[in-house]
C-alpha cells in the first residue's frame, strides 16, 4: 500500500472518533429515573391499562386513542376490567398525571426522546 | 467518475466556495424558518403559496425542457443532439432536486414529509406529483450516469436502459402535466381552472428548459475543451422559439376569454396582474416587463438572422428566461391568489429570509449542476479531446 | 481490483437492503386498534347525523355586536389565537363579512339597502363534496364518514397547505408561527395548535361527541340552527322547507351545508 501511514493514521482517527460516546462516559452511567406520582395517581392504584403494559406501551396506546377520537369519533375507552375512560390526553392522562416534570420528563430526558405532544395538548389543565 | 469533478482550476474552486458561501447562508436562515415558523415569509392567509412554490413550479419547467433534447435524438434519431442529451438530462436532475428542496422548504411541518408515502391518498395531486418528480430523478440519474460511464468505456450503453430512456420521454411530459394539475383542478381558483395551464406550462417549459441549455452551452464552449456544437444550439434555438410564441400565444387566448366574455371572475385577476385592483399593483411593473421580454425574445428567435447570431442569441435566451421566470413565477401564483374567494386584495411580496432561503436552494441545484457538468465535460474531453 | 471493489459494494448494498427490510415492513404491519384487553366506543351522550348542516337566520343579526359574541364563542372555546396583530397570519374559524364579500356571485347592483348592510357569519361550510379533502395528500383534511364534517388531523398535516388552495371560500387558516402567546385566554379542556399546520372550524365535533350543540349555536341566541341534513323532521330540514336560503358558491358544485336566510 502507497499510502499505508496515512491510512492507518486516518483509519486510528476514525475508530477513535467514532467510539469516543463509549470510552468517554465509561463509569459514568447515569441511574434509571425516579418518578414521583401524584395524590391522585398514587389513589387510583392502576392506569387505565395495567401498569407493565403502559411502562412498554403507552406511546401506542395514546396512537390508537388520537386515531380513534379524531377520525373515528370514538371517545369511549372501556378497558379488561370494564373500566370506562374518555380517551383524552389532557384530561385523562394529564388529569391524574398533572405533574409533567417529574413524571413524563423524568423518563423521556432520560431516554433523550421528545415528544411533541405538548406542543398542543396542555399539560397539566386543572392547574393543581 | 465523480472524481473529474474534484479536479478544476482556481476559478472552479472559487465558484464552488462561492456557492458553499450562499447554501450556508442560505441554510442558516431556514433554521430561522424552523424555529419560528412559515411567518417569516411574505405568504398570508390569503396567499398560501409564494414564492417557494412559484420556483418549484418554474423548475419542473426547466426539468421538463431536457425532455426537447432527448426526445428528436431517441426518437427520430436526430444524430446531432446525441453530443447533448447527457447536458439535458443532468440539467433535469439538477432542476428536479431543487423542485423537491422548494417542496420541503416550504413545508409547514417538513418532519412529516414521509407521511405523502405513509398515507398513500390516490385522490391528491400532490401525491402522484411526489411519484412522478421522483421517478423522473431516478430515470435521469441512471440513464444520464450509465449512457456517460458508457461513452467513457467507448462501447454502447446497456440494452436495458432503452426502455427506460422511452419511459422517460412520455414521463417529462407528465411531470409538468401532473403539476399543472395541482393548480387547473381547484374549483375555487378562476385563474388557473383553465384546460390551456397544462399546455402553457409545457409551453412555458420547452421554452425555459432549452434557453438554459443553450446557455450552458454557450459557457461550455467558452470556457472548456468541449463544444457543444453550433448546429445543436441552432437546434435547439428554433425550439425555443416555437415554444415561446406557443407560450404567448396560449396567454393572449386566456386574455381572449376573460375579456371577450366579460365574466368577472376570470377577469379580476387579469386586471390584478396588468392594471391593480382597488389600488393594488404591485406586479403590473412586473407583468408588463415579463410580455415585453418574451416579445423580444420572440423577435430574436424567430428572426434567422438574430438567432444564427450566437451573441443575440445568448440575449434571446436571457430574456425569454426572465420573461417566463416572472410570468410563471410571480405572476402565476399571486395572480391566483388575488383577489381572494372573498374578492379582498391582498398582496403578497417576498421577504428577505424567504429570498435568502429561495437563493441557497439555487446554489445547491448550481452546485449538483457543475459537479454533473465536470463529470460530463470531463469525459467528452477525455474521449474526444 | 476495479471490478471486485465494485462487485463487493453491490452484494453489500443488497444485503443491507435485504437485512433493513426486515424491522420496516414489521413497523408498518403494526396493528391498529386492536387490543385484546380493550375495547372502543362511541360515548353515551354522541349526537349523531348524517350530514351535520347550518342555517344561519340572517335576519336575526344586524349588526357586528350580534355576531361578536358568536365568533368570541367559538375562538374561545377552541383556543383560536386572535390576538395576532400581523393581519397576513390572522386565524380565524368564523368571521364577519360584507354581503358583496360573502356572496361574490350573487352581487347586484340595487340591493335592498337593508341586506346590502347586514353582516354576514362566514366559516367552513362542510361541503358534501369538499375539494380540500380530495386536495390533501395525506388525509389530514377528512370528511368523517359517520357524520360528515370535514376534520382536520393535526397529527397528520404536513403543512403544505395545498387544501387552502383547494378551498373556494377561504375558510382556512395557516399556523404561520407559534399559536400560543396570543391565546387570549387558554380553555385547558381543548388542545392548541402548533406552528405549520392549518386548521378551520371543526362543527365542534368535541361537543357533539359529549351532547352538545357547537359554541356558535348556542351562543346565537337562535340565530343559528344546527341539525341532520338527512333528517326530514330536523331544526334545518324545517327551516330549509319554509324560508328560501342561500348558499355561498353552490355553482361550483361542493354542496356546502352552511345555509343562509336572507
Amino acid at each position: 500500500m502507497k499510502d499505508k501511514k496515512k491510512i492507518l493514521a486516518g483509519l486510528a482517527v476514525f475508530i477513535a472518533a467514532i467510539t469516543f460516546p463509549f470510552w468517554y462516559n465509561m463509569g459514568k452511567a447515569a441511574p434509571a429515573p425516579e418518578l414521583e406520582l401524584t395524590a391522585k395517581a398514587k389513589a387510583a392504584k392502576v392506569c387505565v391499562m395495567p401498569t407493565a403494559f403502559m411502562k412498554a406501551e403507552h406511546m401506542q396506546l395514546l396512537d390508537v386513542w388520537r386515531h380513534n377520537v379524531v377520525r373515528n369519533g370514538e371517545r369511549a375507552f372501556v378497558n379488561a376490567e370494564g373500566k370506562l375512560f374518555n380517551m383524552s390526553l389532557s384530561n385523562t392522562c394529564l388529569d391524574c398525571h398533572s405533574n409533567k416534570a417529574q413524571f413524563c420528563d423524568r423518563c423521556h430526558e432520560y431516554a433523550s426522546v421528545r415528544p411533541y405532544c405538548c406542543d398542543c395538548h396542555i399539560d397539566n389543565p386543572k392547574g393543581e | 467518475m465523480l472524481e473529474l469533478a474534484v479536479r478544476g482550476n482556481k476559478w472552479y474552486w472559487g465558484w464552488m466556495v462561492v456557492l458553499l458561501g450562499v447554501i450556508g447562508a442560505g441554510f442558516g436562515l431556514y433554521l430561522v424558518q424552523l424555529k419560528f415558523g412559515l411567518g417569516i415569509t411574505g405568504m398570508s392567509r390569503d396567499v398560501s403559496w409564494g414564492f417557494y412554490i412559484a420556483n418549484f413550479t418554474y423548475l419542473v419547467g426547466v426539468a421538463a425542457g431536457g425532455v426537447m433534447v432527448v426526445l428528436p435524438y431517441y426518437l427520430h434519431d436526430y444524430k446531432a443532439y446525441g453530443k447533448i442529451t447527457i447536458l439535458g438530462e443532468f440539467l433535469a436532475i439538477a432542476s428536479i432536486v431543487m423542485c423537491l428542496l422548494f417542496i420541503l422548504v416550504d413545508l409547514g411541518q417538513p418532519m412529516r414529509a414521509l407521511n405523502v408515502l405513509l398515507y398513500p391518498t390516490p385522490n391528491s395531486v400532490l401525491f402522484y406529483d411526489a411519484i412522478v418528480l421522483n421517478g423522473y430523478l431516478f430515470l435521469n440519474l441512471v440513464i444520464g450516469w450509465n449512457v456517460l460511464e458508457a461513452e467513457r468505456n467507448g462501447v454502447h450503453y446497456q440494452s436495458w436502459l432503452k426502455p427506460l430512456i422511452y419511459i422517460s420521454i412520455p414521463w417529462a411530459v407528465s411531470i409538468h402535466t401532473v403539476t399543472a394539475y395541482l393548480y387547473c383542478g381547484l374549483p375555487g381558483r378562476h385563474f388557473w381552472l383553465t384546460a390551456v395551464l397544462a399546455p402553457r406550462f409545457l409551453a412555458s417549459a420547452f421554452a425555459a428548459g432549452p434557453a438554459l441549455l443553450i446557455l450552458l452551452c454557450l459557457f461550455i464552449r467558452r470556457f472548456t475543451n468541449f463544444d457543444p456544437g453550433r448546429q445543436q444550439i441552432q437546434t435547439l434555438a428554433k425550439t425555443v422559439a416555437y415554444a415561446i410564441c406557443i407560450n404567448v400565444f396560449f396567454f393572449l387566448c386566456e386574455v381572449f376569454v376573460a375579456f371577450y366574455s366579460q365574466i368577472p371572475g376570470h377577469t379580476t385577476h387579469l386586471k390584478y396582474l396588468f392594471v391593480g385592483l382597488h389600488g393594488h399593483g404591485a406586479l403590473v411593473p412586473w407583468m408588463w416587463g415579463s410580455m415585453i421580454l418574451m416579445v423580444i425574445g420572440i423577435v430574436l428567435t424567430v428572426t434567422p438572422a438574430t438567432r444564427k447570431n450566437e451573441t443575440s442569441l445568448a440575449i434571446a435566451c436571457i430574456v425569454i428566461i426572465m420573461g417566463t421566470w416572472i410570468d410563471k413565477g410571480l405572476g402565476m401564483i399571486s395572480g391566483g391568489f388575488v383577489p381572494n374567494p372573498m374578492h379582498e386584495v391582498n398582496e403578497y411580496i417576498p421577504t428577505v429570509p424567504e429570498i435568502g432561503i429561495t437563493l441557497g436552494v439555487y446554489a445547491i441545484g448550481a452546485l449538483v449542476l457543475t459537479v454533473l457538468y465536470k463529470m460530463a465535460v470531463g469525459v467528452k474531453e477525455e474521449v474526444h479531446g | 481490483m476495479n471490478n471486485s471493489r465494485r462487485r463487493f459494494l453491490q452484494i453489500a448494498g443488497v444485503s443491507a437492503l435485504g437485512l433493513g427490510a426486515k424491522p420496516v415492513l414489521n413497523a408498518f404491519a403494526a396493528g391498529e386498534g386492536e387490543g385484546p384487553d380493550f375495547h372502543l366506543a362511541r360515548g353515551e351522550d354522541a349526537l349523531d347525523a348524517k350530514q351535520w348542516a347550518l342555517v344561519i337566520d340572517t335576519r336575526k343579526l344586524h349588526s357586528s355586536a350580534d355576531l361578536e359574541p358568536i365568533i368570541e364563542a367559538c375562538h374561545k372555546v377552541h383556543n383560536v389565537p386572535t390576538a395576532i396583530v400581523n393581519k397576513n397570519h390572522e386565524i380565524k374559524w368564523i368571521w364577519e363579512a360584507h354581503y358583496h364579500n360573502a356572496f361574490t356571485d350573487k352581487t347586484n347592483n340595487f340591493l335592498n339597502e337593508e341586506v346590502e348592510h347586514r353582516p354576514f357569519l362566514l366559516l367552513c361550510n362542510h361541503c358534501e363534496n369538499p375539494p380540500c379533502v380530495r386536495a390533501c395528500p395525506t388525509q389530514a383534511t377528512f370528511k368523517r364518514e359517520r357524520d360528515g364534517i370535514v376534520l382536520m388531523d393535526f397529527h397528520r398535516c404536513i403543512g403544505c397547505r395545498f387544501c387552502m388552495a383547494a378551498c373556494p371560500f377561504g375558510a382556512r387558516s395557516f399556523n404561520f408561527r407559534d399559536p400560543r402567546p396570543f391565546i387570549r385566554e387558554t380553555n385547558k379542556e381543548f388542545p392548541t395548535r402548533a406552528k405549520g399546520v392549518v386548521e378551520k372550524c371543526n362543527f365542534c365535533a368535541e361537543r357533539l361527541a359529549v351532547g352538545k350543540m357547537p359554541a356558535c349555536v348556542e351562543a346565537s341566541n337562535g340565530a343559528l340552527a344546527f341539525g341532520d341534513l338527512y333528517d326530514e323532521h330536523s331544526e334545518v330540514r324545517e327551516l330549509l322547507k319554509e324560508n328560501y336560503t342561500i348558499r355561498r358558491k353552490q355553482t361550483l358544485g361542493t354542496e356546502p351545508s352552511v345555509y343562509y336566510i336572507v
